[in-house]
């Protein structure tokens, strides 16, 4: 048993995710990632049961961690109460704590989902925000949205929202002193500290690449790890 | 009479759903999409005689962010510690969230520390040291679609409409689709288990509908957080959807009633993109299959006016239905702001009926 088990073993989810796989496969059967992409969680555990850290090792490096969608399907069939999709989210930790995320393409895509999701819960206090989801990013929302977007403010008004007012409703202002507590929250219980690593790996891999990378959520970096996919990923069966 | 099958699942799955004086905290994504549903909820709350209350302090959950990676567990926790601390400064006792995978990531973190009472008392450390609050847990989690799960027979009893074609008198026919952190990773605590949670069902049934099964009924929508917040990924979300689309279209739905921020949206906004990639519309005449969050289903019932349930942004359009089941409404008043002013309207699909 080595170092990257051991630490795997300190998180709880880690912990009451992985009992005894006995490779039956019905997590794989279930899973909608498997169906999409190159990834069974049946080996994944199957790797994890043999505690060998130059595999886990291999694993956190990959992409395979990542194509997960974290639906939990795989925990509700599993006849011998093993949670896969828990153990990703075990893994994906180690991952960015180690700094091993950059090294694969879609591990290296964290940097994108820290400077968006990450920064609008500390900006207004929302995982996602209107003004944000800009039409280009998002063609899949239709013309709908689009217009919604140029009437965004006229829109909430019309459907009863208190967009960035104060007091109670849809995407009310969240006062600046309740925003102050999630920072606090963030700097004390490790969030801040991995958005540091994110940032501090990201900004070393983009280096190593060559691609550009500012602190701008509009650089080349940031372009390549949103759009880009340079390999083939999917199932092909 | 002798229950059995699915019945007597159901029998098996039944949660407890606390009955008044409830603390709301709301929705990321369903805010920024579908802003009347919650609208919705809270006043047919209010007209059913309920007592529900929010604290403007309340911020999300953290749970997207949670489930994309880059927010640790105990960040998470304490997130929802904090929620908890306004529910108990409020004077309450009875949590309901408007959010799937909010309630999926509160019940995980009770389950969590009701096994491993070490982690509770660290959370409540850690939220003391940055915010100074305490918390009492609740007695009471639900869904808000549990409460109005509840509610159903008052919603059938007060409605104006049922889920009924008034030219050939058949019931509408419902796909009914759950979020995945409803109950899949703790069965019981969801109205009918994971395999066949009733809480949709219910409601359908109740208002007079007809519920199809189909066989990808229980797929993920294919959110998967990371898969569709990163463009690169979008490949994996579109194919779930169109996996459920291809799947139930032999059905003939008339409608797909989901209890998730985030399936609503990508059944609506996926049918759209699908259209446009390969010109594949789902529903009648070239249009698509209409799609509702039970809150905005709840009103029309109630005879809530559809533009003010927030219908108009939809993607696929709702009049269809609406002209089967009789509910009246204004095209022209479609895309009127508040002060019943134009803000001109959204462009045409290439492929998918738009009204």
């Amino acid at each position: 048993m080595g170092a990257l088990y051991e630490k795997l073993r300190q998180d709880i989810r880690f912990v009451e995710g992985l009992t005894a796989c006995l490779n039956c496969g019905t997590c794989t059967a279930i899973c909608p990632a498997a169906e999409f992409y190159n990834y069974q969680p049946r080996k994944l555990v199957d790797i994890l049961q043999t505690k060998d850290d130059e595999k886990i090792e291999e694993l956190l490096k990959s992409d395979t961690i990542w194509y997960c969608g974290e639906c939990m399907s795989c925990v509700t069939r599993c006849p011998r109460n093993n949670a896969p999709g828990l153990l990703i989210t075990a893994l994906r930790s180690l991952s960015q704590e180690m700094g091993y995320f950059v090294e694969s393409e879609k591990g290296r895509q964290q940097l994108a989902i820290k400077r968006t999701v990450g920064h609008w819960i500390l900006e207004y206090g929302y995982c996602l925000y209107p003004s944000q989801i800009l039409p280009e990013n998002h063609p899949e929302q239709g013309p709908v949205w689009e217009w919604e977007f140029q009437h965004i403010e006229k829109v909430m008004d019309r459907l009863g929202a208190n967009y960035k007012k104060a007091g109670p409703g849809v995407l009310r202002a969240i006062p600046r002193e309740d925003l102050d507590e999630i920072k606090k929250i963030f700097d004390e219980t490790g969030a801040t500290a991995r958005f540091d690593k994110i940032e501090s790996f990201s900004k070393l891999k983009a280096e190593e690449m060559g691609i550009q990378l500012d602190d701008s959520l509009q650089n080349d970096y940031i372009k390549h790890i949103y759009t880009t996919v340079n390999k083939d990923h999917t199932n092909e069966t | 009479m002798k229950v059995e099958g699915k019945r007597k699942i159901w029998d098996e799955y039944q949660k407890e759903i606390a009955g008044d004086d409830y603390f709301y905290v709301r929705s990321c994504v369903r805010q920024n999409f579908f802003p009347g549903a919650e609208k919705t909820f809270l006043r047919y709350m209010k007209e059913m005689g309920k007592n529900v209350f929010e604290n403007p302090s309340h911020t999300t959950c953290s749970g997207i962010g949670y489930h994309s990676d880059i927010v640790p567990f105990e960040t998470a926790m304490t997130m929802v510690a904090r929620q908890f601390a306004l529910m108990t400064e409020s004077g309450y006792r009875n949590f309901v969230t408007s959010c799937i995978t909010s309630f999926g990531l509160y019940t995980e973190i009770l389950e969590t520390w009701h096994h491993f009472p070490a982690i509770e008392e660290k959370i409540r450390v850690h939220l003391k040291n940055a915010t100074g609050r305490e918390f009492v847990k609740p007695d009471n989690l639900a869904h808000a679609s549990d409460v109005t799960f509840k509610l159903r027979k008052e919603i059938s009893k007060a409605g104006k409409y049922r889920l009924v074609n008034q030219h050939t008198g058949a019931p509408i026919r419902v796909v009914e689709h759950i979020g995945c952190h409803y109950s899949r990773m703790f069965p019981s605590k969801g109205v009918g288990g994971a395999e066949y949670p009733y809480v949709l069902v219910g409601m359908i049934e109740e208002w007079g509908g007809e519920v199809i099964d189909y066989p990808e009924r229980r797929h993920c929508c294919g959110f998967g957080f990371r898969q569709y917040l990163i463009r690169a990924n979008r490949g994996y979300s579109v194919s779930a959807s169109k996996k459920k689309f291809d799947s139930m279209k032999p059905y003939k739905p008339e409608l797909i009633l989901t209890n998730c921020p985030g399936c609503p949206m990508f059944l609506d906004r996926w049918q759209y993109a699908i259209s446009e990639m390969e010109g594949t519309t789902y529903g009648e005449n070239g249009g698509g299959i209409p799609v509702m969050t039970y809150e905005e289903l709840a009103g029309l019932i109630l005879g809530y006016a559809p533009w003010d349930l927030g219908l108009q942004v939809h993607q696929v359009p709702v009049e269809p239905l609406l002209d089967k089941i009789g509910i009246p409404y204004d095209p022209e008043k479609k895309f009127l702001d508040k002060d019943g002013n134009s803000m001109g309207q959204p462009k045409s699909p290439s492929h998918l009926k738009f009204y």
